[in-house]
């Protein structure tokens, strides 16, 4: 346990992608079978053990210390699990036998019945240090977030191999904790496992972004294009298992398996085949709302009224396998052409097929990018974001390859707000200001925040943003500095951004979906930056119908578990 | 007698009637009686200070020759008349020079503890548990969830995030007075034995200790290393410099930051710090309720930090307690970061 206590205390401050990176690898080529199994299934969200509630947590050291003690602490320390953690009164004078490792607690877990689990716990509790103590109430009480996603862990454990994450993520579906198999063939002991998941996830391709200068270099001949529709990109499976039974299975873009939160979608997946599509919400015939979908998206129960009310809908896009055959090496004129026969076949109203946009000149394109609605998406085309542009030609090529694929986004929506705070970034940007909150003015003339934002200046815009602040600093909290902004004196920044939402959180009442400094506006006075009416009347135009939603990239998507 | 005939909490420091001087006073008086070299305890512009010799060796270094008008030094364990009040400075275990002050009238004893620790530091005297009838005690880490690891555990994860990030530069934080003699006093235990580097501001008290027999092996400032000779290095620096423009001269810093505070995660994110070590020069919880217990006081005054919780702790076990409500004193590497700020962005 201690090491990987040690593992995620680091992951948790270590903010930049390479180094946890490092980090994970280290320790996975450091830690011996089946630690090291277990700590790939913790990071990766694959155990599964009832959890503990934060009311036994409380009950556990209530029995352990002054009451006025301990509220003072959490007070101080604003974490319940960390504090418990930091006060828990070991006794020095008492020896455990051993440390407990993450195997134990993990496969005692899956057995322990609920009556025994505060005493089990306070055992461990009493064996484990600080940061093991930490570890070990974070993973019971499933509150483990150390900024590493599934993905991140798998391609650490790919790099003791020297292996493309990609073919991790092909047979991790069939495998389970602690992956020793996995193990074993990355440090070469062991041939690849076999993947005998009947419904495996197959990894993603993804497209570049072009613009339309970038057209000219390309011919329009060698291309398709489609919309790109403003839901949530998915994968449907489904196969014949080794014992005679069908499985289906809907992921995420990233894999996780989503199928929980759509049933309906399962039920009509009945012949063996893998698409790649969109998940939609269609309520009579119209696609609805990114905002739509994720009020479905973020409801953890699924009931029958959340079904007839949210209706799940797949838009494919692309075949990846068809009657146990694999299709990702075919070009995709001819994956598309088996998957039109395919939606055909299945004939069900939750699956259909996307649409072409027919072109063949780069004008005719623009012009139906430009007018979605004339040119083939009728009522929809307020929830088309862009087009999708695909080679012939092109193999199913897992990740972003060069060449094959293009997304061509609808313009984003761009207002002008004024810089009001600053804090210091990250890693290599960790003596720069370089994240900033702005503001757009309310009604009472007072600016209130509305986002903040991390990227879209160059370096040397990076260098002038910083020099502003720390010259115009009025305040300061920890690392962050409050600059100038009043009417007459401050910075306006020209921010875009790709959609809208309703936010309890921030005083405006709104928040931005990633926004971006798009230009630095040192020639307009703050008090000529937009207003809260401005982004109130985008996000109402949003509401009712579309208004240039983007597609969910980063999204959340319910837990599997 | 009561001990308030002796000693008296006023807001700038506690004061002693019958023998007409403060100890650690918040503001210019006539004579002071100072525990250690930190700015928060020892400042400039008394008539007549009464020291360590290393504590006022260190407030000529940081202050110049004329911090006050006259000085004299005292060894530890000397006792010293005043005006009828018997004065002697015992050991705190802070940092070099750092003293409690034990002063007894008619067979009442006080001690003010100052700062103190009473966990191993190679490089001051360890502290001296002087039995009293009342204890004054900080309570900088006065909480029962600061509980500092083993020193050399945290070095451990220093020096391994070193070998596992070999092209980057390791900055640590640390307080320029103790801290950073102390880091590197144990870096050199751990065995590493490659050069460290120092900011500026670290070079004269670094250079003190050393004149006064603290080994700490190969020593450079930075200021005349390039850079890419710095990847896989260790500097020390003041905390301060940490969030600055000066960490650009470095290979991808990794900031690390030695300090009792870095027991709580809040904390250590609040100041962007990539590596935490739980490194303090003050006692923990432990070693607060263990060191009251231990002078067998019966009555406990405690100055800065988290009053409430030891005051609290002190009352369940049948003790006369009570926060002195002294302005001024606090935590060193918030005093230093404020002084950096002052004078610049730090550069030196
Ligand atoms: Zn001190
Ligand atoms: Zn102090």
């Amino acid at each position: 346990m201690n090491r990987f206590a040690d593992l995620l205390d680091r992951l948790a401050y270590e903010p930049a992608r390479n180094n946890k990176l490092r980090l994970m690898t280290d320790y996975f080529r450091r830690t011996e079978d089946p630690e090291r199994g277990y700590a790939l299934a913790a990071l990766t969200s694959a155990l599964s053990f009832q959890h503990a509630k934060a009311g036994m947590i409380r009950a556990l050291i209530a029995e352990r210390a002054d009451p006025v003690l301990f509220e003072l602490s959490y007070d101080y320390v604003g974490d319940l699990s960390e504090t418990v953690a930091l006060m828990w009164p070991a006794d020095p004078n008492h020896r455990p036998n051993a440390i407990p490792t993450l195997s134990d607690v993990v496969e005692t877990l899956s057995t322990l019945g609920k009556a025994q689990l505060p005493a089990q716990l306070a055992r461990w509790l009493d064996a484990l240090d600080e940061t093991g103590r930490w570890a070990l109430l974070k993973l019971v009480t499933g509150g483990l977030r150390v900024g590493v996603s599934a993905r991140l862990a798998k391609t650490a454990a790919a790099a003791l191999g020297d292996k493309d994450p990609n073919e991790v993520e092909i047979v991790w579906p069939g495998l389970a904790p602690p992956y020793l198999d996995l193990f074993a063939w990355l440090e070469g002991r062991a041939d690849a496992p076999a993947n005998r998941d009947p419904a495996p996830f197959r990894p993603a391709m993804l497209a570049h972004a072009v613009d339309e200068p970038d057209l000219a270099a390309l011919d329009p001949q060698d291309f398709v294009a489609e919309w790109k529709w403003d839901g949530t990109r998915i994968q449907a499976v489904s196969g014949i298992g080794e014992d005679g039974q069908h499985v289906a299975r809907l992921y995420s873009r990233t894999g996780e398996d989503i199928s929980k939160s759509f049933p309906e979608l399962l039920d009509v997946l009945r012949i063996p085949a893998a698409i790649d599509g969109e998940l939609l919400i269609l309520r009579d015939g119209r696609v609805q709302s990114f905002n739509v979908l994720q009020q479905r998206l973020n409801r953890k129960a699924v009931t029958a009224k959340l079904i007839a009310d949210f209706p799940a809908h797949i838009r494919a896009y692309d075949l990846l396998m068809l009657d146990g055959q694999d299709l990702r090496d075919r070009p995709f004129a001819e994956r598309r052409d088996k998957l039109a026969d395919f939606i055909e076949r299945l004939n069900t109203p939750r699956i259909d097929l996307s649409a072409l946009v027919l072109f063949s000149t780069w004008p005719e394109l623009i012009a139906a990018r430009a007018d979605p609605a004339q040119t083939g998406a009728g009522e929809d085309a307020e929830a088309v974001e862009g087009v999708m542009l695909k080679r012939r030609d092109a193999a199913y090529v897992p990740g972003r390859p060069k060449g094959l694929w293009w997304k061509w986004k609808r313009d984003p929506m761009i207002v002008d707000a004024v810089l009001m705070y600053a804090q210091r970034g990250h890693g290599k940007r960790s003596s720069f200001y370089s994240d900033y909150t702005f503001g757009v003015w309310n009604a009472a003339n007072e600016l209130v925040p509305v986002g903040k934002a991390y990227f879209g200046f160059t370096d040397e815009e990076l260098k002038q943003i910083d020099r502003f602040v720390r010259r115009n600093t009025v305040d300061r909290f920890g690392p962050v500095r409050e600059v100038v902004h009043d009417g007459d004196t401050g910075l306006v920044l020209e921010v875009a951004f790709e959609g809208l939402q309703r936010s309890s959180r921030h005083k405006s009442g709104l928040a931005m979906r990633f926004p971006r400094i798009n230009r630095l506006r040192w020639d307009k006075p703050p008090r000529e930056a937009d207003r809260l009416d401005t982004l109130e009347t985008m996000l109402q135009r949003i509401e009712r119908g579309r208004g240039g939603q983007p597609a969910a990239a980063n999204a959340s998507l319910p837990k599997p578990h | 007698m009561r001990p308030e005939d002796i000693l008296v909490p006023t807001p700038s420091g506690v004061c002693c009637k019958p023998g007409g001087f403060h100890i650690d006073p918040t503001r210019p008086v006539e004579r002071a009686l100072i525990t250690h070299g930190h700015s928060d305890h020892a400042r400039a512009g008394h008539g007549e200070v009464l020291a360590t010799q290393e504590t006022l060796d260190i407030m000529r270094l940081r202050y110049g020759d004329n911090f006050a008008r006259r000085t004299q030094a005292i060894r530890y364990g000397e006792p010293l008349a005043i005006d009828g009040v018997t004065v002697s400075f015992h050991p705190a275990g802070h940092v070099l020079g750092s003293a409690q002050i034990k002063v007894e009238q008619d067979g009442l004893r006080i001690v003010a503890s100052g700062d103190y620790k009473d966990v191993a530091d190679p490089t001051c005297a360890p502290f001296e548990l002087v039995p009293c009838d009342v204890f004054i005690t900080e309570a900088t880490f006065g909480l029962p969830v600061f509980r500092h690891s083993e020193p050399l555990h945290e070095i451990g994860k220093l020096l391994k995030s070193v070998a596992l990030f070999p092209e980057r530069a390791h900055l640590v934080g640390a307080y320029s007075l103790g801290k950073a003699q102390r880091v590197i006093a144990m870096l050199r235990q751990a065995g590493y034995d490659q050069t460290i580097y120092l900011h500026g501001a670290m070079e004269k008290i670094t250079q003190y200790y050393v004149s006064r027999g603290i080994a700490l092996g190969p020593l450079e400032l930075v200021r005349g290393a390039k850079k890419p000779d710095l990847a896989g290095t260790i500097t020390l620096c003041p905390p301060s410099a940490n969030k600055d423009l000066w960490t650009r001269r470095f290979p991808d810093p990794l900031t690390c930051f030695a300090s009792g505070w870095m027991r709580v995660r809040a904390r250590a994110r609040q100041g962007g710090t990539e590596l935490p070590l739980v490194i303090s020069d003050h006692a923990d919880w432990n070693g607060l309720t263990k060191t009251i217990a231990a002078t067998g006081a019966s009555e406990i005054w405690v100055t800065h930090g988290q009053e409430d919780a030891l005051v609290h702790w002190a009352t369940q076990r049948g003790l006369k307690a009570r926060p002195l409500a002294i302005v001024g004193y606090g935590d060193e590497e918030e005093h230093e970061a404020e002084a950096q700020v002052k004078t610049g962005d730090g550069e030196a």
